[in-house]
């Protein structure tokens, strides 16, 4: 949390007009983001088909995302999680390194080169699917399977968008490609505005290379940037999904690529589910809660630099 | 030899680049890859989207994808012109709100003292988290209870509201003196005053990038089409656009569907590489402390 700098403006401890300039803010939120999310919780404890009125069932739902819900538990967890390990994390010291070394270059070479990282991520919504397609076409006309053919790498046209055995790793190469967000630019301007007296100092204390400069003196001065990137990435990780049902369909070819936003729609617009894809949503909420409070840890309490 | 301490963001070229450079490269046109086929692949002639082997680059390039998806458009019931129509009313009304409410709320957390103050921040810096593809189906009910379902409504204010833009225009609020302010209240100005004729011209760059951030949520969203909005004549560009990718799986369907997602694709660009300085600007403040 922002450390708030005392206020000398507005000499009254409670100034109404606060509540009025945040007023319009605070109901769009209210209406579209907090009470859907209560509303959430409170379906998660009921039986609801969206057309008969919700009937209590306790801990029912979270009951069966335990024990009973085989897809969930062999499928889904495991794909999100990898996903979400190899998108978010990897995908955040990916965006990490390369801000690094984007920033030691020249100021042209580096903005066409981060335009040209950050553009993936501004696709995130776009019918992007045709690429993909083509691409990963499972005859040989697609150009993944035309290219490894003509390198002599494999002799028949592999069926990428079926074979489950490709699925979650093209959906993961997907997620990487489109990865360099918001969190992204924060980590080049971040780089970019660290003290250079640090760097001069750190030279006289004995810092012998780039690397090192790295680890003592460019991170621990741009945490702050380096937490915002990290929720980012979180969030990015965890509310992918929706584009890749797009590719797969839902559920995807023996649950390959099955991610727990692709289940909970799978229950709540497919089999009107609502209570039990209302639990799944809330345990979705959880686990980015949970990363984030990892990533709150490694950057935050650590301040003895 | 002492290691002096290199500079960031160097000024001039020098040859220790080279091998930063030459380790980025592959990974920057793998990354454009994806991209520069789209491209290529919306301007190409039918004989070339049928071709074998498949080709990367066009040859010929021809506008014939483009016809034809505005051709197709015609015999639909609803013509194109109308889902352009609602995509740019429903971006504009909810860009335009947007910055609105969150330049509002940025100045009263930022600057304004009241009670709930930090309770709301903190709420607000929580909501950074939220992942809105979680809270689909209760944002339905809200919508629907509220009967807003097949209205312009229903695209524009579930998106209004982003803790994130909310977060990173308030870390720049806090960036303006608060001399500035204090002098305008001297000469007898009130609170709307001062946002409007102190704090709006001065986090202009965070607007410009809240403005990005809101665009590029509005106008590729498909859930409100998809879930919110029953009425075909209701829906925006970027459902119709997927709808024709996805309805066609035919070759020639192919290239109609590129040349939709290059347009849908080029006005992020456009506007992203317009306003990249005010992003970086913002960026700077990005940092949660």
């Amino acid at each position: 949390m922002a450390v708030i700098k005392k206020n000398k403006i507005a000499k009254r401890a409670d100034n109404k007009n606060g509540y009025l300039f945040i007023l319009p803010y605070a109901l769009a939120f209210l209406v579209f983001i907090l009470i859907p999310v209560l509303l959430a919780i409170v379906l998660s404890f009921t039986n609801f088909n969206a057309i008969e009125f919700p009937s209590w069932v306790g801990f029912l739902n979270y009951i069966t995302v335990l024990t009973n819900d085989e897809i969930f538990m062999q499928y889904v967890l495991p794909n999100t999680i990898v996903y979400a390990l190899v998108v978010g994390v990897g995908g955040y010291i990916l965006s990490f390194v390369l801000a690094w070394a984007l920033c030691n270059l020249t100021k042209t070479v580096r903005t066409v080169f981060a335009l040209i990282l950050y553009s993936p991520s501004m696709t995130a919504g776009v019918a992007m699917t045709v690429v993909w397609k083509v691409i990963f076409s499972g005859d040989q006309t697609g150009l993944l399977n035309s290219w490894l053919m003509s390198l002599g790498v494999i002799t028949d046209p592999i069926i990428w968008l079926i074979n489950a055995d490709y699925l979650l790793p093209i959906i993961i190469v997907i997620g990487l490609w489109s990865s360099m967000g918001i969190g992204f630019l924060s980590l080049i301007a971040g780089i970019l505005n660290t003290d250079e007296s640090l760097y001069e100092a750190g030279a006289i204390d004995g810092i012998k290379n780039r690397f090192q400069e790295m680890i003592y003196i460019t991170i621990p001065s741009m945490k702050p940037q380096m937490l915002f990137a990290a929720v980012m990435s979180i969030v990015n990780a965890f509310q992918a999904g929706t584009i890749y049902t797009l590719l797969t369909g839902n559920p995807s070819p023996g649950y390959a690529s099955q991610l727990i936003v692709n289940h909970i729609e799978d229950y709540g617009f497919q089999r009107y589910e609502m209570g039990y894809a209302a639990a799944l949503s809330v345990v979705l909420l959880l686990m980015v809660q949970l990363f984030s409070k990892a990533a709150n840890k490694l950057f935050v309490e650590k301040d003895e630099y | 030899m002492a290691y002096k301490g290199h500079r960031i963001n160097p000024k001039r070229f020098e040859l220790s680049q080279l091998k930063i450079i030459c380790i980025v490269l592959p990974l920057v046109i793998f990354m454009a890859l994806p991209i520069i086929f789209i491209i290529n692949h919306a301007f190409k002639p039918m004989e070339e989207l049928f071709a074998f082997p498949p080709t990367f680059f066009v040859r010929n390039a021809t506008l014939d994808n483009f016809t034809s998806l505005i051709k197709a458009s015609r015999t639909a019931g609803i013509p194109m012109s109308r889902y352009v129509f609602n995509s740019l009313i429903v971006t504009v009304l909810t860009i335009f709100l947007s910055l609105l409410f969150t330049t509002c709320a940025a100045f009263a957390l930022s600057k304004i003292r009241f009670r709930a103050k930090y309770v709301l921040m903190d709420i607000n810096q929580m909501a950074i988290m939220f992942v809105g593809t979680a809270v689909l189906i209760p944002r339905y009910l809200v919508i629907s209870f509220g009967g807003m379902i097949d209205t312009y409504v229903a695209h524009i204010l579930p998106l209004v509201a982003m803790p994130v833009a909310l977060f990173l225009v308030k870390q720049f609020v806090d960036q303006v003196p608060d001399s500035l302010m204090e002098a305008a209240y001297m000469d007898g100005a009130n609170d709307f005053q001062v946002y409007i004729k102190i704090i709006l011209p001065m986090i202009k760059p965070a607007i410009a990038t809240a403005a990005i951030m809101v665009f590029q949520q509005v106008w590729t969203n498909m859930e409100t089409s998809n879930y919110f909005v029953n009425d075909d004549s209701m829906k925006t560009l970027t459902f119709y656009m997927n709808t024709l990718a996805n309805a066609n799986n035919t070759v020639a369907g192919q290239g109609m569907a590129a040349a939709a997602a290059l347009i849908m694709f080029i006005p992020n660009l456009v506007l992203f590489i317009l306003l990249q300085n005010n992003v970086m600007n913002t960026m700077a403040h990005s940092g949660i402390k």
